[in-house]
């Protein structure tokens, strides 16, 4: 269930629950039976009516653990998941310090299975160190909702739930070539900002990015990689700048980084080029709301408030309520959808501050 | 005289400035008793340095032509050497005072978080954007003074403070910040910083004044002296009369004050403060500064050494973007780079002193 079909619904919800109070108070007027559908309705449109999934159901304790949020989208993950988990009157959250040291996280995970806590959900500092944990979990009976970075063993995980880093990178290719079509660039100059290099998400998206390019039988002339920073942003794209004096189209993997990358552009006086962005921050949002930048593409900060839902879902024995099949799938893969001028509006609300 | 003289001409560099008409002197043979001295001087310990870049710099012309031998490719080496280059300049006088200090990099963040909170912005609009600099002045200061007095008069290892401080201050950083990146809405701030005077980036600008006050410090006055004594025998020190607790807290609020320099450049560079800022300055920094020729003992320092030490890793950096080469290769060669330029550096010192 994505965040923006979500809101969407919320906001029509809401629209209808305010008429139906109007009427009912039209009504009320007149007459003395109790207007039964505006207290639902008027109150907080989203949360009931749906399905039976949002009704309160028995309480379930959540475990939550994922790395430190020393990076805006990290940050934004965790608070997320942290809200979605407080509009649920059934969900005791346990959530655990954010740390980058994979053996601590063990420790969590270890300290939920004694605690006998009812789904866990955990956002791995490094999928495959954590494997062997979460199959205790599972085999303790305790579902796993693993989000973002995948373990090495599918018996790991009752539900995967991830972004699509592949993805990004096949979107903002595919972008790419349309630019290249619509303003007739011919062998266009493409350069690309990665993220950290040595993680495999990095490979991925450049990975997506180099397969989606030669499509159209373009490729990536430069290539950088900063570290997720604003400052290394800002240092990879100032040398990249004088590394070629014309370029057509740069592909930044992170709006974090990009507000570095983006001084970068500013610090060289240099704009002939489209930039188009990574993750989706409310920068990069603002940023093509005001045409600095052509597009960014979408990385949900949602999945560990999605994996949160579906873990209280696994709790309470539910399914999926948009789907026919009684039990939650066991993968779910999130598109990664560009956003430009033409739809930012519709996305705004998904960018998250950095 | 004339080494000042020369070093503060010289501007953004006042490395070569400094070496390049000592080594024609003694290559004009003649003097050789100046030759020799010189070279067993600043100039000597360096000449591996200056020897290491110019062969960087071929690389580079050789690699990337035109594009590496442009003035705005330099200049933009320049500009980004700036920032890690006042770190290292302060941080070459707590080394060569026997300390060492891992929280530099912690210190940046906390600095630029600090100066560019919506507070601290909209009374920098209201009055004028100095406070924003004060702002930051005042923060890395005082975090060198906390340093200082744990390790001078608390007795603790300075390995140990700093680790502690690095944590901290980061920590702190985050939690003003709420992990944010917060972006520099003070136009004239960034005007003023971003702008450039006579071609010359006001960032570069900013590093050539802190080297050359550095050196000078350093080099001709007691300050700097008595951080020799310090460094090299504090036990010495003292009974020579030199309040050593005194001095060594002073290194590191020097220290800090640099870090607070450093994270008001960072801003205008990157428009913004976050607790990110200053990533692993505290290895590039002592690096730069061991690589210059820098005692990590203690007793013996050299900012020139570390100008060089800076700009032989920015060029490198750069040199690799330019021949667009993937970060693995980047770090295979940084690694070997390193290693030949000490190599070089202890060769030509070894011969060149005398006796």
């Amino acid at each position: 269930m994505s965040a923006t079909a979500r809101s969407r619904r919320t906001r029509t919800l809401t629209r209808i629950g305010a008429l139906t109070a109007v009427a009912a108070l039209a009504v009320g007027c007149t007459s003395n039976t109790p207007a039964e559908e505006s207290n639902g309705g008027g109150d907080d449109g989203g949360t009931t009516a749906v399905s039976a999934n949002d009704d309160p159901g028995e309480t379930v304790t959540i475990g939550f653990s994922g790395p430190e949020a020393d990076h805006g989208w990290l940050a934004a993950i965790n608070s997320a998941a942290r809200e979605e988990a407080d509009k649920y009157e059934d969900i005791e959250f346990d959530i655990a310090e954010g740390t980058n040291d994979p053996s601590a996280q063990i420790a969590h995970i270890e300290s939920f299975i004694s605690k006998g806590v009812d789904a866990i959900v955990l956002l791995p500092t490094d999928g495959a160190a954590l494997t062997e944990a979460a199959t205790e979990a599972m085999q303790a009976g305790i579902p796993v909702v693993n989000v973002d970075r995948e373990f090495s063993n599918e018996f790991a995980a009752r539900v995967t739930i991830l972004g699509d880093n592949y993805g990004m990178g096949v979107s903002a290719g595919t972008y790419a070539c349309q630019l290249v079509e619509e303003n007739d660039l011919g062998d266009a100059v493409i350069a690309e900002i990665a993220g950290i290099d040595s993680l495999p998400l990095t490979q991925d998206r450049s990975q997506g990015f180099e397969d989606a390019l030669s499509e159209c039988g373009q490729d990536v002339d430069r290539r950088v990689a900063a570290e997720f920073t604003v400052e290394s942003g800002e240092a990879a794209a100032s040398n990249l700048l004088q590394a070629a004096n014309e370029i057509d189209i740069i592909w930044n993997h992170d709006d974090d980084q990009g507000v570095g990358v983006k001084a970068a552009f500013e610090n060289a006086d240099r704009d002939e080029f489209f930039f188009i962005g990574g993750a989706g921050s409310a920068n990069a949002m603002r940023w093509i709301e005001a045409g600095e930048m052509e597009a960014t593409v979408l990385y949900p900060p949602t999945q560990a408030a999605d994996g949160v839902r579906l873990a209280r879902l696994l709790a309470q024995d539910k399914g999926l309520s948009d789907l026919v099949q009684v039990e939650v799938p066991r993968r779910i893969v999130l598109n990664a959808p560009v956003v430009t001028a033409d739809n930012v509006e519709q996305y705004m609300p998904l960018g998250f501050e950095s | 005289m004339s080494l000042q003289a020369s070093a503060v001409e010289s501007g953004g560099q006042p490395g070569p400035g400094e070496d390049v008409p000592e080594k024609k002197g003694s290559s004009g043979g003649g003097f050789r008793s100046r030759a020799t001295d010189l070279l067993s001087g600043s100039a000597g310990r360096n000449l591996g340095l200056v020897i290491a870049l110019l062969l960087l710099c071929l690389i580079g012309l050789i690699t990337a032509g035109d594009r590496f031998a442009n003035v705005d490719n330099m200049m933009t080496v320049l500009r980004l050497a700036s920032v890690i280059g006042v770190v290292s300049v302060g941080m070459t006088f707590v080394i060569t005072g026997g300390g060492i200090d891992l929280s530099v990099g912690a210190i940046v963040a906390l600095a630029s978080v600090w100066a560019t909170t919506l507070a601290t912005q909209t009374m920098a609009t209201d009055v004028h954007w100095i406070l924003m600099v004060t702002t930051a002045l005042a923060v890395g200061a005082g975090c060198g003074l906390v340093n200082g007095l744990l390790i001078a008069y608390g007795r603790m290892a300075a390995f140990i403070v700093t680790l502690a401080m690095l944590a901290a201050a980061r920590g702190l950083a985050e939690l003003i910040a709420d992990k944010k990146t917060q972006v520099v809405t003070v136009g004239p701030f960034l005007d003023f910083f971003r702008g450039s005077l006579l071609g010359v980036p006001r960032l570069v600008i900013i590093f050539a004044l802190v080297a050359v006050a550095g050196w000078i410090l350093l080099n001709r006055t007691a300050y700097g002296r008595r951080t020799l004594a310090v460094g090299g025998n504090p036990e010495a020190a003292r009974l020579a009369g030199i309040n050593v607790k005194r001095h060594q807290t002073s290194l590191y609020v020097l220290l800090g004050v640099a870090c607070g320099i450093a994270a008001v450049m960072l801003m205008a560079r990157t428009t913004a403060g976050t607790s990110t800022h200053g990533t692993l300055y505290e290895l590039d920094a002592i690096a730069a500064v061991v690589i210059g020729g820098t005692l990590l003992s203690g007793g013996r320092g050299t900012i020139v050494g570390t100008v060089f030490g800076v700009l032989i890793f920015t060029t490198l950096t750069n040199v690799f973007t330019l021949n667009n080469l993937d970060t693995s290769t980047q770090a295979v060669a940084k690694g070997a780079i390193i290693v030949i330029a000490v190599l070089l550096q202890q060769r030509v010192a070894a011969r060149s002193t005398p006796g």
